[in-house]
């Protein structure tokens, strides 16, 4: 199974990069992209439980691992 | 004074830490590989600057989870003296044992180049040799420096007094334009609530000799140096 986990700068937090990439897409004409956050993004192949306890551990891999509380949050996609 | 340097795979400060500590200031000096758990006799730890396992995934997230990391937050619950260089600053923070997080540079290039730094506080074990609002010439080199931290941690960060350098410029004005990477508040170093773990992007070790060009990092050294032997003292 493979589980996706995304991880962005939580809001308020500036992203010198992001910032960077819209700037770059105006001037290549694509004004219409007013804001550009950048992320990471992980696919896990997941070969344990998927119910609750594998559900709680991916949490726990997302939250302590994958991204820094102090400034990032994250979103997980089972399918 | 007995110090401990942390080597984990891609530190690169390794040797110049050592090398203050044991040749400059002649403290007894271990290092102490991250898979270890055994700290030794320490009286200060030093985690050095470098790219630890490479930086992946984010500087310091990986290295903070090496068995050594244990002991080092162990002994610094103890109130043993921890330094945290560069690298070892965004590993203290990713520990936990510091707060806030460092972003990219916000001019999104690698800084190397020596920068001004206002000493904030002398009364730490880590800056008694200086005198309050001294500027010093010390080296940064890192890409993700800029200094990050909620508007509540950093406000207890300020009303705690935690802010031990600021970026400055050669007059001591902490302002934008002396700022290299964009941190908030123009913050180069902080210290922990107890004031026994120091973390600092500049590099003081780079900076103890006039041959390297400056040594403004020495008197932070000799301040480590002088608080062991006061601790020493006191419990003789």
């Amino acid at each position: 199974m493979m589980v996706r986990v995304y991880v962005t700068l939580k809001s308020g937090v500036l992203d010198p990069q992001g910032l960077t990439i819209q700037k770059a897409l105006a001037t290549l004409g694509y004004s219409e992209a007013a804001g550009v956050r950048q992320g990471k993004y992980f696919e896990i192949e997941w070969q344990g439980d998927s119910g609750a306890e594998g559900r709680r551990r991916v949490e726990a891999i997302a939250a302590e691992v994958l991204s820094n509380p102090v400034i990032e949050s994250y979103r997980i996609d089972w399918s | 004074m007995k110090t401990a340097v942390v080597v984990f795979p891609g530190s690169n400060c390794d040797h110049d830490a050592e090398h203050v500590c044991k040749t400059v200031l002649g403290a007894e000096v271990r290092q102490v590989w991250h898979m270890d758990r055994d700290l030794g006799p320490a009286d200060l730890v030093v985690l050095p600057g470098g790219f630890s396992y490479g930086d992946y995934l984010r500087t310091g997230a990986i290295a903070r989870f090496s068995p050594v990391m244990e002991s080092v937050r162990e002994f610094a619950g103890r109130g043993g003296f921890v330094l945290g260089i560069c690298n070892g600053f965004q590993i203290l923070q990713e520990a936990g044992l510091l707060p806030g997080a460092m972003l990219r540079n916000s001019g999104l290039k690698f800084v190397c180049r020596h920068v001004h730094l206002r000493v904030e506080r002398t009364d730490t074990p880590f800056t008694s040799k200086y005198r309050v609002g001294a500027v010093l010439s010390i080296p940064i080199a890192h890409n993700e420096g800029n200094f990050y931290a909620s508007a509540e941690d950093l406000e207890s960060l300020e009303k705690n007094r935690q802010v031990i350098f600021r970026y400055s410029s050669a007059a001591g004005e902490a302002d934008a334009a002396s700022n290299p990477n964009g941190s908030l508040h123009d913050i180069a170093g902080i210290v922990n609530r107890r004031g026994n773990v120091l973390g600092m992007m500049p590099h003081p070790e780079r900076a103890s000799e006039p041959q390297l060009g400056s040594d403004d990092g020495r008197p932070l050294f000799e301040s480590i140096l002088a608080a062991v032997a006061e601790r020493v003292e006191a419990t003789v």
